[in-house]
This record gives C-alpha cells, structure tokens and sequence, in this order.
C-alpha cells in the first residue's frame, strides 16, 4: 500500500530518512534546507526519535556521529555555509568509519552567496573538502520522488559500507512540489553485526568491518587518528596508515558497480548529454520535444564513487555535453575517463537551463 | 589499584609524562565510577583532543576519543540517543575553553545528563607547552615567552553563568574531595563539571619556577582556597591573597536536564 502526496522536495526528503528508520536528527537552520529540519523537529519526538538544534553545523555533524554510534539512524541537512563547517568531522565520521547520512540542499556560492538559489556548487568539497585521502558517496535526486527514494537509499549505503553518505540536492529540488508517492513500508539494510571475536575495525574480503554500536558490551574505542584493527591509535607505523586509509578509499571504490546508479537514453546516441540532479529535467524536456536517436542521455543517481564505467556505454559517442548549475565541476571526472571531448554547459546565478539553452549548445557541438 | 577491570592494559605504556596530574584525575573518576556501581556495557567516555582527550583510550568501555573541542557535541548525541549510557567526557582547558566554547556553554545550558572533567594545566600540554585561555596572566609559556597578557577564564564559574546543575573545582592534590565530587556528579542529574587543577611539569611548570612534580602539587595545595573560606572574607571585606583560586562545589540545583536516563 501506498499513498499519493503532492509535496515539497525538502518535506519529501524528511518523509524518506523517516521511512528509513531515522531517529535522530542534528541540525542548524539555514537556507534553503530548513523544511528538513523543520519536518524532523515536527515528526521525529512522535517516532520515538530525537531532535536536536544544535549551536552551529560542526556540533550538529558531531551529535549525529555520536548518536550513529549508540547504533540509530542519523542524519543532518544543510547547505553551504554549513556544509564548510561540517568538513572536519566529516573527515572524522570517514576515518572511524561511521555510517550517517549529510543532507546538502545546494545554494549559490563561495561564502553566503546566493542562500535562495540553486546550485551544484559543491559537488567536488563533498567528495575532497576534509582533510587528507579518503572516499565517500553522493547521491543526487532530480525529483521530489527521488528526494524521498534516494534518502532511503542513502541510509542504506551509508549501513553497508560504513562510510558518510551525501545526499547532494538543491534548492530547486528541496523546494519543487511535485507528485510523490509515499509507500507504507520501505525495505531497509542495516550494518552487518560485529562477528564475535572479529576486532572492531578487522575488514572482510569487502572491506567493511562489523558494526558493534555503544552499549553492545564490545567495549570499541574510536579514534579520528591512524589506529589499528582494534582501534588503537598507530600514528607513526606508515604500514598501519597506508593499510587502513587504502582500505577506507577501497571499501568504496572498489564496490562502484554495486554503488552505481544511473540511466541510459539512446545508447547508440553520437551527442550525449551527461547530467546528475535537476539540468537531467531539461535535457529530458529536450529530448521529449525533439525524439532524435543521435542525442543520448546519461543521468546519475550517485555521482560518487564515480561511475566511468557507464561512459563506456555510450559506444558511438563523438561528444559529450555537460550541464550543470557549477562552472564545470564534474567535468574533469568524466574527461579522464573518455577522449572524446566533454563540454561543459555550465551554468551559475541560481536559475536552470532552458530548453533553448541546450538546443543551442547541442547545435553548436554536434 | 582502582577499578582494576576498567584498565586497556594491552595500551600500556600510557603517552603521559613523569609526573603529569592526568593519571591522578583518571584514578579519581574510576574511583566514582567504582562507587556508583556502573557497568562498563553501560558506560561510554568522550573525549577531545589534547593530553586529558588520550585518557579514554586507556579505559575499558566504548570511547569515543573525537576531534579538537567537539567533545561535548558528540557526548550530546551519544546521551540524547540513548540515555541509558551513562556519559563521562573528558577534556582539556584548551579543548574546552578555546576551540570549544561555544559547546561548552550550550551543552551546560542544554543540562545534558553527562559528567564533564576537565583536566585544566593552564597550557597546550600535547603540542609542547603553548600559552592556552587559562594561562594565568603574567605566566610564561612558549606563545608568551614576555608573560601572559591576556585575562584568563574562570571554567568553574563559566559553567555556572551557563547553567549546568553541578560545578565543582579541586585539584589534584586533593584527590579525596576529588573523588566526591565526581560522585557527586555523577548522582545529580543533568550536566556535572568538575575542573580540576592539575599539574603539567613538563610544559608548564618548566617555564614558571615549578619545574619539580612537588614543588607544583604545592602550588596547587597552597593556592587553593576553599569557596566558603573566600566567600566569608570577601563579604567581610578582607583581603585575599593574590593568585589564590576557589575549590569546592560552586553549584548544586535542579534547573530542567535533558538525556536523563528513562
């Protein structure tokens, strides 16, 4: 069973970690993600969950690692600004591991920029803004549908592999109401357990340790420095911080086809758009309103770990074309993978491509 | 020894130095947590960074050792989660005072049902002896090589002005009263700080004629004046000596606390 709401993208967003499972949320207001925040403080004290305004985003991304901890389901929502505070116990939830999920509902920067606009600014400080090498996985709905689907799935990855898990949204999606149909029930994946006599941080073959959350009797100590698989600091051995950072980046880059989520239009396509996030609802409405098997479509779900294997799908392609609401972030990613020139539609100031927009760069390129 | 099964003993040796005041408030705590009966299954440290931050990793429970000042808002998701746990943070002056102020007071304002320790040496003790917000005015250190010139904060009374339920102060040489104290803490409901005055010989006292273990355990013993005592002469308008410091519970009362165990 299900239900059919008409809704905002940041309500949507809230109504899925709900769904998931979440019961404790962290938070500082800021535009334009507050709706989330807002939901969360209105349904989470009714799920039996917590609510918790912090006094700014680091303490907000810190109260969520340590309610992760205890084992419940955690997450914040931010934008910019916010999203630059958070990057030190980013890096921390990377390094020990903690699965948690950080809602960025992009808005128009550097600095406050444009804190009413859309942009897919950060889409490379989601990926690289902590400190040091690590890896983790971004998410990136084009619907108010996807807002709440893909925070479910969020929760999930972040459970299965131990790692902060983005949902890299926008203003134009977190405040975009649509049709969303709301399922009763969704299906979750949780952590695997800690096997009894497994170390608290002793990988299997997929690289992801066990989870054995505060209060289970495993007496696990966490620690943002180089540590071992019990979790004891090692900050000097190279060996036991090549091992463990390579593991951390491996867990997640080596499981990209499991992670992977994206759709192919028009395989056989010579001219191919690539897009992730709200630009895909313009190549779409192009596409609709010229059917044309030479332009073909490539839209990401998750744009980290990168999925370059899903370019290679694209076997006639001469060009690909990118637009996206950043000046060119993404760009470099997928030119690495291909030699096929890739060009970059970029656009900032807050509002998305028009058709003619694309019509006039797939004109200029084809 | 105290609370022999809540010892890492395969961490040792422990990073501190000869004659370092942390391994003296690490024993009084455990002596409280002895005392309250608590469970290690039931029980998780926090910590920051710093030299006092290094101690949960020696104790036998989950611990949660996190990053420079944060150790407070972490400690709040981890209560608020799951209010059975009970929670101890440990934490430094620089940790607490500088990079984490802004926690500090809101988690004193929030009452979280926590017990705080600060472990506060007047210094950045673990990267080498560095002038911190509770270096004493005039007090020599590596960043104030001409004496300190700037004021420095009361963290006792701070908790207090912020609304945590109990605010005591000791040092560590008073290590029964100590121990007390943290008790004390423990069983009042709400967010419990204890500072403790403890000595650093190695980058404090080194710098501030007190380079001898004992002759900075007397510092702390002769400097330190009971609150009632120095409540009773400033009323009465007389002088108190220069230097000198309160001990004793500034704070015991029951405003609203949250993460109290269900």
């Amino acid at each position: 069973m299900s239900r059919v709401e008409f809704m905002q993208g940041n309500v949507a967003c809230a109504e899925g970690a709900l769904a998931a499972g979440c019961r404790f949320f962290g938070g500082y207001p800021i535009t334009p993600s507050t709706e989330i925040a807002e939901t969360m403080a209105r349904r989470l004290p009714k799920a039996g969950g917590v609510f918790i305004s912090m006094e700014d985003e680091l303490a907000s991304i810190a109260a969520v690692i340590g309610a992760a901890w205890t084992g419940v389901r955690a997450m914040t929502a931010t934008s910019g600004p916010g999203f630059s505070l958070m990057m030190e116990n980013i890096g921390y939830a990377a390094m020990t591991e903690t699965p948690c999920v950080i809602v960025n509902i992009q808005r128009g920067g550097p600095s406050t920029g444009q804190p009413t606009r859309a942009a897919q600014g950060d889409m490379l400080q989601c990926r690289f803004g902590s400190h040091g090498d690590y890896s983790i996985i971004a998410i990136t709905p084009n619907s108010v549908q996807e807002m709440f689907d893909l925070t479910v799935k969020a929760f999930d990855l972040a459970d299965r592999f131990r790692v902060p898990t983005f949902l890299m949204a926008d203003e134009i999606v977190g405040h975009m109401r649509e049709r969303v149909t709301i399922p009763d029930t969704v299906e979750i994946t949780r952590s695997g357990p800690l096997a009894g006599g497994s170390l608290p941080f002793e990988a299997g073959d997929d690289g992801v340790p066990g989870f054995a959350p505060f209060g289970t009797g495993r007496s696990v100590h966490v620690t943002g420095l180089t540590h071992d698989e019990r979790g004891y600091p090692d900050t000097t051995d190279p060996e036991a911080h090549d091992k463990l950072v390579r593991r951390l980046v491996a867990k997640v880059e080596s499981a990209r086809r499991e992670i992977a989520d994206y759709e192919i239009t028009n395989p056989d396509a010579e001219t191919v758009f690539v897009t992730y996030g709200p630009p895909s609802r313009t190549v779409e409405q192009v596409m609709r309103d010229r059917p044309d098997e030479s332009i073909g479509h490539l839209r990401l779900r998750v744009v980290w770990p990168f999925p370059e294997f899903a370019l290679q799908e694209f076997r006639n392609a001469r060009v690909f074309l990118m637009p996206e609401l950043n000046m060119g972030q993404m760009v470099r990613e997928v030119q690495r993978h291909v030699d096929q020139p890739v060009i970059s539609i970029a656009k900032i100031g807050g509002e998305l491509h028009t058709p003619a927009e694309l019509v006039r760069a797939l004109e200029a390129h084809r | 020894m105290i609370a022999p099964d809540w010892f890492r003993e395969d961490r040792l040796p422990h990073i501190y130095c000869t004659g370092c005041g942390n391994g003296t408030v690490i024993n009084c705590t455990l002596a409280a947590v002895e005392e309250m009966g608590w469970k290690r299954n039931e029980t998780a440290f926090v910590s920051g960074i710093g030299c006092s931050s290094r101690a949960p990793g020696y104790i036998l429970t989950d611990s949660l050792h996190t990053t420079h000042g944060r150790a407070l808002a972490f400690a709040t998701g981890v209560k608020m989660a799951k209010p059975d746990l009970n929670v101890v943070v440990f934490t430094g002056d620089g940790d607490l005072a500088a990079i984490g102020g802004n926690h500090f007071i809101h988690a004193c304002r929030r009452n979280v049902d926590m017990t705080v320790v600060c472990m506060n040496n007047q210094i950045y003790g673990m990267t080498g002896g560095q002038g911190s917000p509770t270096t004493p005015l005039g007090a020599f250190s590596t960043t104030t090589p001409y004496g300190a010139s700037e004021p420095a904060f009361d963290l006792a009374e701070l908790a207090v002005a912020a609304g945590a339920n109990y605010v005591a102060r000791w040092t560590s040489y008073h290590v029964k009263e100590l121990t007390k104290a943290v008790v004390t803490g423990m069983q009042a409901p709400g967010l419990a700080f204890i500072e403790v005055r403890t000595q650093c010989p190695t980058n404090y006292g080194r710098h501030n004629k007190l380079r001898r273990v004992p002759d900075m355990i007397e510092y702390l013993r002769s400097h330190a004046m009971l609150v009632d005592k120095y409540n009773r002469l400033t009323a009465e308008g007389k002088p108190v000596p220069d230097g000198i410091f309160t001990v004793g519970e500034l704070v015991r009362r029951s405003r609203p606390a949250m993460g109290v165990k269900r």
